[in-house]
């Protein structure tokens, strides 16, 4: 899924400073599961809003509402009355849900409430961590199923680099080694004589590097 | 192994001597003086001096560029490379002038990451990792080939060094990976810094074993500790050293005012020790801010004067 954090509250105060009434949109999707952008984040933001701007003596009407899927103009187009009635949205959504409605209402003004981080999972209580980096040609096949490209530091693709320590990244004691933990993997795989071979310099045209990207399924156009 | 580009470090390990290379780190300033101090005082104590690049994330002058004030002053540089700073459009233009300028030893590295820097908000680049750096100028040097495949006419000439830190995890994995980098096309290898003179036999055992100390030359890394704090710091605190007790001990126990003739000596002592280790073809003297260090510890450890080698023939067209 998509991960997300919610930006600090003095930011989403100074960027909807201008604006009397708002609407704050949550989304039922990704941010919902990682337990920052659902309808009870959405509650949550909202009082903390009301009360810290009525406490400097500049109450806001906030209106509050939880879109199916903020990244689908489906359930975008269905915001128009809602939005009509305010003078801007925010979005408790990942970057993709902003700029959804961003799209499908030009002359309103959309603000993110949330800094999107990552495309990963939940690994204990409280706890997601980036799997995936979306390079655009997936390499799981040689690496045992875990991604250098995402999880290691600096996305070497042949091997751990010398700051490797008892599994661990040389960048924190929280980073596991992505190698390491490739190694492991291999090893139970028997698939260890496949380290040995080397991977050559990866075509990061696929990834953003390339440009935006863009998915075109002519079999689905009209 | 036959000569292929003739650098004085390379003529040395091909002449079957002890070789000695060591590092300069370049200043964190425009000043050309800094440079020119530190390569006077190495000058004649090694057989060719590493010029780090941007070391531990901190923007310093540039290895190339430092490296000709250097060679200016009569060192013969190892010129750094690492991928942390630059796709691999801009590593080639860069190697193409370093040869251009006559630096004819290349040493590919992955990079410390930028959050050890002083510029942790930066981004990284990592286009390519070592491996395929050293593949890279291989292909650059020998095929005269650019890393896309296209031609070019006159091929930069560098003796390839890669690093290896045997005390880096998985350590079954670390001579395999020497090994992946021999096969890639490094020529020589530089290691960590060894404190640990057990464990760096156990992993020399390893590189027999796959007779990787016959395909490529290993430089054992040292490195001079200057107080007990220090020790302790690289013992607890820098990831991939493995500095035992022993060590730290033995600085703590230096009489007042002796820590860093202790050092010196500690780090004499393991020159002497991997010297004996079969396949370790010389010593590369890490003494980044103590350059003052490399000639009495060359002379202590019994490796001066270095070998003067007649000049080669100048490799490479123009």
């Amino acid at each position: 899924m998509i991960i997300a954090d919610q930006k600090p509250l003095a930011e989403i105060r100074r960027i909807t400073s201008r604006f009397q009434k708002l609407l704050v949109v949550g989304c039922q999707e990704c941010v919902t599961v990682c337990c920052v952008g659902g309808a009870k984040e959405v509650a949550v933001l909202s009082s903390a809003l009301r009360m810290a701007e009525q406490i400097d003596g500049n109450p806001k009407e906030i209106v509050e509402f939880t879109s199916v899927r903020q990244c689908d103009p489906e359930y975008v187009l269905d915001l128009a009355d809602k939005i009509a009635r305010v003078d801007a949205v925010l979005s408790m959504a990942c970057g993709v849900g902003v700029q959804t409605i961003a799209e499908h209402f030009p002359s309103v003004h959309v603000l993110p409430a949330l800094n999107t981080t990552s495309f990963g999972r939940n690994t204990g209580p409280g706890v997601w961590v980036e799997t995936c980096a979306g390079c655009g040609n997936c390499i799981l096949a040689e690496t045992g199923g875990i991604c250098p490209v995402a999880r290691c530091s600096k996305s070497l693709l042949n091997g751990p680099c010398g700051g490797s320590h008892k599994g661990l990244c040389e960048i924190s004691d929280d980073v596991p080694c992505a190698w390491a933990q490739i190694y492991e993997r291999m090893s139970r795989l028997e698939m260890l004589a496949a380290m040995e071979q080397i991977a050559p310099p990866k075509d990061w045209s696929t990834a953003l590097d390339g440009g935006p990207r863009r998915r075109v399924r002519e079999d689905m156009q009209l | 192994m036959t000569i292929k580009v003739g650098s004085n470090l390379e003529r040395v390990l091909e002449s079957g001597q002890f070789a000695v290379t060591a590092e300069l780190g370049p200043p964190k300033s425009a000043d050309p003086n800094v440079v020119r101090e530190k390569a006077r005082l190495l000058a004649g104590h090694a057989d060719a001096v590493n010029i780090t690049d941007n070391q531990t994330a901190i923007v310093r002058m540039s290895s190339i560029g430092a490296g000709l004030i250097a060679m200016q002053e009569g060192l013969e540089p190892v010129i750094q490379m690492t991928c942390r700073d630059r796709n691999r459009i801009a590593i080639q233009s860069d190697l193409l002038a370093a040869s251009a300028l006559g630096l004819r030893n290349l040493l590919c590295l992955t990079g410390d990451h930028q959050r050890f820097g002083n510029h942790p908000q930066s981004k990284n680049v990592f286009d390519l990792d070592s491996i395929q750096l050293v593949q890279m100028v291989r292909n650059m040097r020998d095929e005269q080939r650019f890393q896309c495949g296209e031609d070019m006419p006159v091929a930069p000439q560098f003796f390839v060094g890669a690093a290896e830190n045997p005390f880096g995890d998985p350590f079954e994995y670390r001579a395999i990976r020497l090994g992946k980098k021999i096969a890639a096309g490094a020529e020589f290898f530089q290691t960590q810094m060894i404190y640990n003179v057990e464990k760096f036999a156990r992993w020399m055992e390893m590189v027999r074993a796959l007779g990787l100390h016959k395909k490529a030359y290993i430089l054992a890394g040292v490195g001079p500790i200057k107080t007990a704090g220090a020790a302790r710091y690289m013992r607890d605190k820098v990831p991939g050293m493995d500095v035992p007790d022993a060590i730290v001990e033995r600085m703590a126990g230096a009489p007042k005012g002796g820590a860093k003739a202790e050092g010196l000596k500690v780090c004499v002592d393991i020159i002497n020790a991997v010297r004996q280790i079969e396949g370790v073809a010389g010593v590369h003297i890490m003494a980044i801010e103590w350059e003052e260090a490399v000639p009495e510890l060359v002379a202590q450890a019994g490796l001066a004067p270095r070998p003067k080698l007649a000049q080669p023939a100048p490799v490479g067209a123009g």
